[in-house]
């Protein structure tokens, strides 16, 4: 698919004063689809992330929300190339790292880490807590031999753990302890940026507001740049600066975390932001809320134009021809040609 | 009178590392035609409640060892296997949190949707046949006709779960059971499942028990609230006085952990501690060594729910001293 490429790396940025340490250009991974055994041909593809550009400020937190199937969790393995770009670039620090060699790459992430969703599946059952977090500063020569117990007592004190419980296994944790036990892992190689791609939602509520501290203040503390994954826009809200709100491997809304969330302007998001139930019974009560029809549509076959058209209560049919831009619009970047008549 | 009572439910697990309390003396009533939602943390036997009821407890590990749930006069937990057949699946029904575990991926919907027809009711195929179309219809799948004789992995997680509420219902239930049923979706598509589950209940006026641990999925839907925390009630109320005048401290503290009733960037208000571990005996109130009011009185003798307004039930006793 022609996308144009969105002008939004172009325009000034809503918020990052100083030089972004993080900055996606058009980026987008697609899928192909085989069929066929013996001749086995392509024939699709899914387009999981399809021309997002990003700039991520040193110090910021990001909030990319959306619902599943939408590319999220496909971006963040993009960034730190775990999965490669199929076109666009990946510039962390300057460099490139779409086009380094493995042996480049591997030095580079050191300044790139990930939390993953599941604190059950993240951490091998068979590594002790101090294993888990010896193996990073091992493979990198990040620290001397002899000081690798107190080092790895100073990550488990960072993170609330007592260090204790070094020799322990992942089943002797709870959830929250596992999920501190992965932040940690993060931290050993004292990355510059972290990508948690929903690292509270296996977690109860009690739970999940202690992670949520701690990545707040390991960010204010330690001057960590965060790209925050999430479905849930309040936590997202909470915790990030500025907000993007992706659809169908897209970016349809990206501006000040606040500002999109109080006053969303593009349809998609509107609807997301009046789909959450808030803990509020007259409000909940009263409010209208706008309930989408249907079910995301299949990133296979996307629909033409606007991918969120055949949802949208407010589509035309100029809807149906492009996919509308990025551009500016009060303080923020939005993708719909509606915008101000809506 | 109640549709459902509970009175004392005790459902222990005997497992090899110990007896897990996992509910332990449960009682409450539900009247016809409302809704219910039990809230709790993972592990706090909000589903063992209703999975008790419904007679859904491997035994073993399980058991039930004390207690009894009136539904219309009959004991659920001691009934003949006959009679909780002729109750279970026609009179109460329940849908499950994922639905595409709960669907048999062998069998067609329109197989899944009329067995329960053919098995409660003298009924004929054909019959069956057209109540499950007008049923999918119901629930607001396009282009029913078709789409009937599907397998489930040829819908989506949405469209599933409304399989499964159109095969709840299908026998008309005075009472259905709701586990979580939109904790596997998105958000979009839990809107709309629960604006289902809302016009369904008006439209068959039957019961619902709703169990989640999202607090802000209750305040829209229920009429009442019951907290549960290590096996326990601890405050139950109706649901505007359960948001605006909580009064245990651990439903208080429960609140505050939300974060989008807090300021923006503050830091989150969080429980310190983690809930108990259930095989160990315990002796007084189960928040106590996580409660910021917890006095040494509070684990000297086990807290009971007492009335602090009409309706309004909580287990603290330090709010029914009247010093909170």
């Amino acid at each position: 698919m022609n996308t144009p490429v969105s002008p939004s790396h172009a325009s000034a940025p809503a918020s990052p004063a100083t030089e972004p340490i993080l900055e996606l250009k058009d980026v987008k991974t697609h899928f192909p689809i085989h069929q066929g055994f013996l001749f086995r041909r392509q024939v699709g593809t899914v387009k999981a992330v399809d021309g997002v550009s990003l700039q991520v400020a040193r110090g910021e937190v990001l909030g990319l929300v959306g619902e599943s199937g939408c590319g999220k969790s496909t971006l963040a393995r993009t960034i730190l190339q775990l999965l490669p770009t199929t076109s666009g670039a990946v510039i962390l620090g300057g460099k490139n790292l779409s086009l380094q060699s493995a042996e480049e790459l591997r030095t580079q992430r050191k300044g790139l880490q990930m939390v993953f969703q599941d604190p059950y599946a993240s951490l091998n059952p068979r590594m002790t807590v101090f294993a888990t977090l010896a193996e990073p500063l091992l493979v990198h020569g990040a620290c001397d031999k002899s000081q690798i117990t107190a080092r790895v007592a100073e990550l488990m004190e960072r993170v609330g753990l007592a260090p204790r419980f070094m020799q322990k296994y992942p089943h002797e944790f709870s959830g929250g302890q596992r999920q501190r036990i992965a932040i940690a892992r993060a931290l050993a190689l004292r990355p510059e940026v972290i990508i948690a791609d929903e690292p509270v939602s296996a977690l109860d509520v009690s739970i999940q507001a202690q992670i949520l501290n701690l990545l707040a203040t390991l960010v204010r503390e330690m001057s960590l740049t965060l790209v925050f994954i999430a479905h849930d826009l309040s936590v997202v809200k909470h915790i990030s600066n500025r907000v993007a709100v992706m659809y169908l491997g897209k970016i349809v809304e990206l501006g000040e975390a606040s500002d999109v969330i109080e006053r969303p302007q593009h349809p998609y998001t509107r609807a997301l932001v009046s789909a959450i139930p808030t803990p509020n019974p007259d409000v909940e009560r009263n409010r209208r809320r706008i309930v989408l029809p249907g079910d995301p549509p299949s990133p296979i076959y996307p629909p033409a134009g606007c991918t969120f058209h055949p949802r949208c209560p407010y589509a035309q049919e100029k809807c149906k021809t492009a996919f509308p831009p990025l551009v500016s619009y009060e303080g923020r970047e939005v993708a719909c040609v509606r915008l101000g008549e809506i | 009178m109640p549709l459902l009572s509970v009175k004392d439910l005790r459902t222990y697990f005997h497992t090899r590392n110990g007896v897990y309390r996992a509910v332990d003396g449960v009682s409450f009533n539900l009247e016809p035609g409302e809704t219910l939602g039990i809230v709790g943390e993972s592990g706090s036997g909000k589903s063992v409640t209703c999975y008790s009821i419904m007679g859904l407890i491997p035994q073993p590990p399980g058991r039930i060892e004390g207690g009894s749930a009136l539904f219309d006069g009959v004991d659920l937990l001691r009934c003949t296997p006959k009679q909780s057949r002729s109750i279970r699946g026609k009179r109460i029904a329940m849908i499950f949190q994922d639905p595409m575990t709960s669907l048999n991926p062998y069998m067609r919907i329109s197989e899944q949707l009329v067995e329960p027809l053919l098995i409660h009711e003298k009924i004929s195929r054909g019959d069956a046949l057209k109540r499950a179309l007008a049923m999918l219809d119901a629930v607001g799948i396009n282009d029913a006709a078709k789409r009937i004789h599907y397998y489930p992995h040829e819908f989506s997680g949405g469209m599933r779960q409304r399989v499964m509420i159109a095969m709840a219902l299908i026998t008309q239930p005075e009472l259905l059971i709701a586990d979580e049923p939109t904790t596997a979706l998105d958000v979009t598509v839990q809107a709309q499942i629960l604006e289902l589950i809302k016009r369904l209940q008006r439209e068959f006026n039957m019961a619902v028990i709703f169990i989640t641990h999202d607090l802000g999925v209750v305040s829209g839907l229920c009429d009442r609230v019951q907290v549960m925390y290590a096996g326990k009630i601890v405050e139950t109320a109706e649901t505007r006085t359960l948001f605006y005048q909580p009064r245990h401290p651990y439903t208080r503290a429960l609140q505050q952990s939300i974060p989008s009733l807090q300021p923006k960037g503050a830091e989150l208000f969080t429980i310190p501690g983690m809930p108990p571990d259930l095989s160990k005996p315990a002796i007084g109130c189960p928040f106590a060594p996580r409660c910021a009011f917890a006095l040494p009185k509070c684990v000297e003798r086990e807290p009971q729910l007492a009335e602090y307004n009409a309706g309004h039930l909580q287990a603290c006793i330090r709010v029914q001293a009247g010093d909170l």
